[in-house]
Formats: C-alpha cells, sequence, structure tokens
C-alpha cells in the first residue's frame, strides 16, 4: 500500500498522504469508472484483481525467494478444481451411489469457508511436493523442473476421468456454485430498494478485500525473520546457510505460501467463472503472471500488483482498439488482435528489459521495521 | 584450561586429492588459535567440514562436550559456531542493519502464523533483533552505516560488517577466514583491536590469516598445516621456531639437493 503510494510519480514522493487517499480511491473508483465503457471492463477488473492476487503469490517464490517457478499456474487449477469438485453437481454426476449415500443427490455443495481453505490447503500440499524434489536445484533447472510440474498437473486434469472421473477430462466441470458469503450470494445483484449493484460489482469489492488481505500478509512476511532469511537464501544461499538459515525449510515454506495464494486465486476464479477446464492452467498462464512479476518489478509487491493490472487490461484494451484503428487506416484487418498481442506484449518486454531491467517499479524493499530503527538511531 | 573445540582425526578428500589428512586439534575456552599455512594447504576446507559445509571422509569435532553433526551448516551455527568467508559473502541488497537482524535468524521463534497476527512477541522479538542489530553495528564500528546498503559501504567495512553478522548468531567458537585479506596496515590495526576486544568479550576465536604479524602477535596458540597435514600446534614463538614450518614455508634443504 505504501509501495503503492510511492510509486506514483511525483505526488508519491512530495505528498504520501495525498498519495495513498489516490490510491485508495482509485481502488475503491476503479469499477464505477470501468462500467462507463461497459460491463465488459468491469469484469476485466475482477479478473485483474485474481491476476494480482497469483502475481503477489509468484512474487514470494520467485521474488522474495529467488527460486523461478514456471509452473505456478498448477496451484491456480488445484484450487479452482477443489472449488469444482467440492461445490458443483459433478461429484453427483461421477458418484451416484456415494452422492445418494450422503444425502447429496444433487452433488456436494460445500460453503466457502470449508472449500477455500481446502483449495488452500491442497495448493500449500501441491506447493511441498513440488518443493520436496528440487530442493538442490537453482536457476534454470529448478525453472525445468516447475515447467514440468505445471504440465504433469494440467495433464492429469486433463487425464482424471477415467477410471474415476474427478476432473471430468478436457471437457472440465459446470455448473460451479458461486461465492456465497453465509446466505449472501454475490452471483446475484444485491437491491437496495431501487438501486441494484450489479454481481460484477460485488465480485469486485470481494476480490479487492481478498488481494488486500493478501498485501498486508505479504508485507509482513517480507518485514520478518522469514522475510530476511529469503532474502539471504536469494541473494547467497551459502552465507544463509553459514548463519543458521535452515534452507530446506525456508524453501518449502515459500513455495508453500506462495502456492497457498494460486490455490485461493484459484477457487476465487472457480467461484467467479462458474467452469473450469484444464485450457485455463496452460503453460502460457504460467508466462504470462510470471511476466506480469517481471513486468512490475521482481521482490516487489507494488510491482507484482501493478503488473498484473496493467497486463490484464491492456491486451483488452488493444482488442477493442486494434480492429478500428486498422480498419481505418488501411481499410482492412491486416494483423489480428490475438497476433498483434502476442507480438506487442514481447515488444513491451524487450523494451523493458532493455530500459528497465528491474521492471516498473524497481524493488527497494525494506526487511526492517522503519519505527524500531528510527527508535533505536534516536537513542544513539 | 576448558577445551571448547575438539577436532579428532578430520580427513577430507577430493576424488584423489587429500585435502585433509588426520587433523587434530584443540582449541580451549578464550584463546585466539590461529591456523596457517601455505596456500592450498586445507585452511579453508577444515573450516567448511567444520561448519557443515561438507562432511568429513572420517574424523568428528567434539565441541564443548558435544558431537558436531556432520553437513548440516544450521545445526553447527545453532550449537555456538559462527564463521566467515574469505571472499566477502554478504547480503547484498540488504541494509547492514538488516544483514545483521538477518543473522540473528537462529536466535528467534516467530512463526508464520505470530507473523500473520504481529502478537506481542513477534513485535517484541522484532524490536528486540533491531536493537541487537544495532548494538553489534556500534561494536563493530560501523552504526553510521546501518541505512547503507551493504554492496555499497567500502571493503574494511564489509568485512567488519561480516563479523557483526556471524557475531549476531551468538556463537561461542567464532571462525574468521583471513578477516585481514586485503586490507591496510590501518585497516589491519583496526581489525587487530576487534578481535582481541571479541575475545576480551568471552568469545573463542579461530582465525586463518596469512598476515605473519598479525598472527603472531594475536594468537595465543597455532596450528600450522601443510598439504592437509597438521605439522605443528604450539604457541607462536615456538611455531617460528619449528623446522617443519620453516621447510614448508620456505622449501626445504633437503629437496634443494
Amino acid at each position: 500500500m505504501n509501495e503503492l503510494a510511492e510509486a506514483i510519480p511525483y505526488l508519491g514522493q512530495r505528498n504520501p498522504r495525498a498519495a495513498r487517499a489516490l490510491v485508495i480511491l482509485i481502488a475503491l473508483g476503479a469499477p464505477l469508472i470501468a462500467a462507463l465503457f461497459g460491463r465488459t471492463w468491469v469484469r476485466v477488473l475482477d479478473f485483474a484483481l485474481l491476476y494480482m492476487m497469483l502475481a503477489l503469490g509468484l512474487n514470494l517464490v520467485v521474488g522474495f525467494a529467488g527460486l523461478l517457478d514456471l509452473g505456478y499456474i498448477a496451484f491456480y487449477a488445484v484450487g479452482a478444481y477443489t472449488w469444482a469438485f467440492l461445490a458443483s453437481p459433478h461429484f453427483a454426476e461421477a458418484f451416484p451411489a456415494v452422492a445418494a449415500g450422503l444425502g447429496a443427490a444433487d452433488g456436494l455443495h460445500l460453503p466457502f469457508w470449508i472449500v477455500l481453505p481446502a483449495g488452500a490447503a491442497l495448493a500449500a500440499l501441491a506447493g511441498i511436493i513440488l518443493g520436496f524434489p528440487v530442493l538442490r536445484l537453482r536457476g534454470d533447472y529448478l525453472a525445468i523442473v516447475t515447467l514440468g510440474f505445471g504440465e504433469i498437473v494440467r495433464i492429469f486434469m486433463v487425464n482424471l476421468n477415467y477410471p474415476i472421473n474427478i476432473t471430468n477430462g478436457p471437457q472440465g466441470i459446470n455448473l460451479l456454485d458461486s461465492m456465497n458469503l453465509f446466505g449472501w450470494d454475490l452471483a446475484r445483484s444485491l437491491r437496495l430498494g431501487d438501486f441494484k449493484i450489479d454481481s460484477l460489482y460485488l465480485y469486485y469489492y470481494f476480490f479487492l478485500l481478498c488481494v488486500v488481505g493478501s498485501i498486508l500478509f505479504i508485507q509482513r512476511l517480507q518485514i520478518s525473520r522469514v522475510g530476511r532469511a529469503w532474502a539471504a537464501m536469494r541473494d547467497d544461499e551459502l552465507a544463509a546457510k553459514a548463519i543458521g538459515i535452515n534452507v530446506r525449510n525456508m524453501k518449502l515454506l515459500a513455495f508453500s505460501l506462495g502456492a497457498t495464494f494460486g490455490g485461493v486465486a484459484g477457487g476465487l476464479f472457480g467461484a467467479f467463472q462458474g467452469f473450469v477446464s484444464p485450457e485455463s492452467f496452460s503453460l502460457m498462464e504460467s508466462i504470462a503472471v510470471l511476466v506480469m512479476v517481471v513486468f512490475g518489478g521482481m521482490g516487489n509487491i507494488a510491482g507484482a500488483v501493478v503488473g498484473a493490472l496493467i497486463l490484464t487490461a491492456l491486451p483488452e484494451i488493444l482488442r477493442h482498439i486494434a480492429l478500428p484503428v486498422q480498419e481505418a487506416l488501411f481499410g482492412q484487418v491486416v494483423l489480428d488482435p490475438e497476433v498483434l498481442r502476442m507480438l506487442l506484449l514481447s515488444l513491451a518486454m524487450i523494451l523493458m528489459m532493455l530500459l528497465r531491467p528491474s521492471g516498473l517499479i524497481p524493488a527497494h524493499a525494506r526487511y526492517s521495521r522503519p519505527e524500531f530503527v528510527a527508535a533505536q538511531e534516536a537513542r544513539a | 584450561m576448558i577445551t571448547l573445540l575438539e577436532a579428532r582425526g578430520i580427513s577430507k578428500h577430493f576424488g584423489g586429492l587429500t585435502a585433509l589428512d588426520d587433523v587434530s586439534l584443540t582449541i580451549n575456552k578464550g584463546e585466539v588459535y590461529g591456523l596457517i599455512g601455505p596456500n592450498g594447504a586445507g585452511k579453508t576446507t577444515f573450516f567448511n567440514v567444520l561448519t557443515g559445509a561438507y562432511v568429513p571422509d572420517a574424523g568428528e569435532f567434539v565441541f564443548d562436550g558435544t558431537e558436531l553433526p556432520t553437513g548440516k551448516p544450521h545445526r553447527v551455527v545453532a550449537e555456538g559456531i559462527a564463521r566467515t568467508f574469505q571472499n566477502i559473502r554478504l547480503f547484498r541488497d540488504m541494509t547492514a542493519l538488516e544483514n545483521v537482524m538477518a543473522g540473528h535468524h537462529i536466535r528467534t521463534r516467530a512463526s508464520v502464523w505470530g507473523i500473520l497476527t504481529q502478537n506481542r512477541h513477534t513485535r517484541e522479538e522484532e524490536r528486540l533483533t533491531t536493537e541487537r542489530a544495532f548494538e553489534l553495528l556500534r561494536y563493530v564500528g560501523i552504526e553510521r552505516f546501518a541505512r547503507t546498503v551493504s554492496k555499497n559501504l567500502s571493503y574494511g567495512d564489509q568485512r567488519r560488517l561480516e563479523i557483526a553478522r556471524a557475531l549476531a548468531t551468538e556463537p561461542r567458537l567464532l571462525a574468521l577466514d583471513e578477516p585481514a585479506a586485503g586490507m591496510n596496515a590501518t585497516e589491519t590495526g583496526q581489525l587487530r583491536v576487534l578481535i582481541e576486544q571479541i575475545r576480551h568479550d568471552g568469545t573463542t576465536v579461530l582465525l586463518i590469516e596469512h598476515d605473519v604479524k598479525l598472527v603472531m602477535g594475536l594468537c595465543d596458540r597455532l596450528a600450522v598445516l601443510d598439504f592437509g597435514r597438521k605439522i605443528a600446534e604450539d604457541v607462536p614463538a615456538a611455531v617460528q621456531k619449528n623446522e617443519a614450518v620453516i621447510e614448508a614455508y620456505l622449501g626445504g634443504g633437503k629437496h634443494a639437493d
């Protein structure tokens, strides 16, 4: 939050309080502005928030602990499929006998406060399962193994419809329950008298709450013995061992905590989308989240947030601009927007690496509490 | 004399190369113990085996009455042995203060849950860690650089910071690997004062050093390694006169014939 405010050009340095107010204002007002351009844009913002959670979680692994993970989307998949399995009619279709026995003939529909933690826990477990074999690997080798892990999970999702139908294979699982907060269904528009609040707004503010919570948690982690241990391990693993950091445990912690964020985001995605299929969890998605982290600035909370926002919104904006502009200029569509998107994204990455190699918002991370440091300096 | 560390028959081979050959030595509580020898004699390998970075092929270390775990650096640090490196290894992107705070890791307990909720214990521990890190920076004389990112410190100050970071682990034995390497005479003089202070404050020091003046002036006892074998262990004055040592350093008359 403070990092975000500081990152605002000009204002952030001169008037931090105004900058903070601006961040809050934008966060709260964004969907209202987006709505002026149509409902799709609110939906884009909802997705941007989900990607923020993913980027924040991946940033924990890649940016803080220095472990390059190319299979991060697998944890997102675990979270989403947990939601799909525990909160949809699928269970009754796949296991009619068991479902009938349990008195759940229309499938399992567990409440979110069971399903979401279950998804997070399973994702954390998956993080540890991934973590153990790769403890000794670093850099490129680690990247390759994590990439393989991501693909394995996706292929499991595609093929686990036989002999027991758990994931319903390539078709995916349909009709997922929406987010129901103790009887308040976010998928239904809220009516206050004559005034109607659209479901997309409800999801937006709910996701915003989750992102703010994640940021708070991650900030606290960074300025703690754990955050310092991660940074130490990332900067110099041998020296980290020499001051007594249990590198194995710290790596596993990074993998499992990072995965937890992925799992929660996955659950939210399932509830929001109402439908999951293996297509949503391809390698390209892992890369996209990684690009968000790198683009925004690795090891940096504000970077992950801004990176996710820009890289979710830009392609959508492009999609809406590319066709009319091309038609106006050439009288026909020369480049398909999808092709153009990849082209511009790659170009943006290359320029970024040349001009600002440490990202839009370069990390100058803190690992100590400013107020404690100031107190000590005052004593001296 | 109370023995703090006893090395018993430590051997370490790398392929066909014998880096350490049946090295035994004892370090007493409260002394500065020097480990010298020509380049490639196995001094740093000894450090690496002692601190758990390598697993010895034979032998064991007894530290204050208990056998040290091998190949588990964090357990060795927990037992109370800290080290510095020949080529400085700081956490580049952290400030001087944060480097020392990181060094305190093993003596702190806050869990992820405590960090998430910022309960009283976690906050208090964090405050104490900050306070302790400041004290250590003051102790080695670089507190004015507390907020400086460590990669921007001068060479001598980086050495000091590394010592402060090692001290943050609250060691009973501090192992310094060539702390005076690359220092000028003034800096070496200051380093000597610092090491004497550390000993005075009750921490035993194990010192690898090439600077003969520093070693002879500072150490209570010395061991000399040559081709992985211990060829002498005595007080500095006696080591200086030891024939095997002179031969190792200057080349023996036998070979010249």
